[in-house]
């Protein structure tokens, strides 16, 4: 993919690598609050609505949403060796972890005191995650027809588990006919 | 055929339809290794993707775990970029794409139609996640003290999580 010529100058291969090589140490409990975090909070790489925009397409693609993030924002900095270097500085560390894990699990799992600190860990980590999402619907506050379309998708996905494929073309739909009626 | 290859086309196949994140795929995933392949029992296909959550990284790291089981260091290799490589080719041809033609009038009008549905599935996500990490009462209130915090701080959130394990081993949780 031919880079475009406004995007952002100065982001290497090696800011990517090591840019997402913390987001895979530091993600406990999910990687986005840190992808976000470190994307838009400390590197100053994208702004809060660009990451928005971002993250949009990556959750429409298949697969992990940070996995695509990593490819879309190396590919657009650095082309394909800045996706590469962005997607093994993302993945490296935490395929080591959860091997080491898988076999200390194996070993210790059943001590009571390795499930209380998971359990722990685990709702610290859902507060993490309830932040984020918080963090990613303010830059639509103001918008009444963006919000309702939210709050309808996340009642589908949430409250009624309807299958994913649904919810993603309905909500699409949906907004696609508010936009063409707010022209 | 050799099993690192097994590993990867049956994760590659699994990879164009992970959809929002990669939790749709889970049923087919369970069917394809624990029906089909015989590679792992149901409740190690639990035990496995409940370790992957626990881990720092991508919640797809159960596939990563997978590999290792059935074949080690080559599997869990295989079974990782099988279930990431489909997905990432198309995202990077169609970030591209999508980055060219962004000042297009069609382009805005489709990602002001995905906004919405993202700050929707984000939500959703973080309530499914959070009402399953609510044990009780205190574990909840773990999750919303930790969630106030993270929005009205500044503090790198790895403090709060450090807390909320020890809080757990403390018997807090």
């Amino acid at each position: 993919m031919a880079a475009p010529p406004e995007e952002p100058a100065g982001v290497s291969c090696a800011d990517l690598f090591f840019g997402f090589l913390g987001i895979g140490l530091s993600g406990f409990g999910g990687v986005m609050p840190w992808a976000r975090r470190m994307v838009v909070e400390e590197r100053r790489w994208l702004d809060a609505a660009s990451f928005n925009d971002l993250l949009a397409l990556c959750q429409f693609l298949p697969g992990p949403n940070v996995i695509n993030l990593s490819v879309a924002l190396g590919g657009r900095f650095a082309g394909w060796r800045g996706a590469l270097a962005a997607f093994a500085g993302l993945m490296l560390a935490p395929m080591a972890i959860v091997i080491g894990l898988g076999a200390l699990y194996t070993n210790y799992g059943d001590l009571a005191l390795v499930q209380h600190l998971f359990r722990g860990l685990a709702a610290g980590a859902s507060g993490l995650i309830v932040a984020t999402a918080a963090k990613i619907a303010w830059p639509l506050r103001r918008e009444k027809s963006a919000l309702a379309i939210a709050a309808l998708v996340w009642l589908a996905a949430a409250i009624f588990r309807a299958p994913l494929i649904a919810v993603l073309v309905a909500g699409t739909g949906l907004g696609l006919l508010a936009g063409w009626r707010a022209r | 055929m050799m099993l690192p290859l097994t590993l990867f086309l049956t994760f590659a196949a699994l990879s164009p339809l992970a959809f929002g994140g990669g939790n749709t795929i889970l049923p087919e995933m369970q069917r394809e290794v624990v029906g089909v392949h015989h590679w792992l029992s149901t409740s190690d296909f639990v035990a496995l993707y409940a370790l992957a959550q626990a881990a720092p990284g991508p919640n797809m790291l159960v596939a990563t775990l997978i590999g290792w089981r059935v074949d080690g260091l080559a599997g869990a290799l295989a079974a990782t970029f099988g279930l990431c490589l489909p997905s990432s080719l198309l995202t990077f041809v169609i970030a591209g794409l999508w980055w060219r033609f962004r000042e297009a009038g069609w382009r805005r009008w489709i990602q002001a139609a995905l906004v919405p549905v993202t700050v929707g599935l984000v939500g959703a996500g973080a309530a499914v996640i959070a009402a399953g990490t609510a044990l009780g009462p205190l574990t909840a209130v773990l999750t919303a003290l930790v969630a106030l915090l993270t929005l009205a701080s500044r503090v790198n959130p790895l403090w709060f999580l450090a807390a909320s394990a020890l809080a757990g081993v403390l018997g807090l949780a």
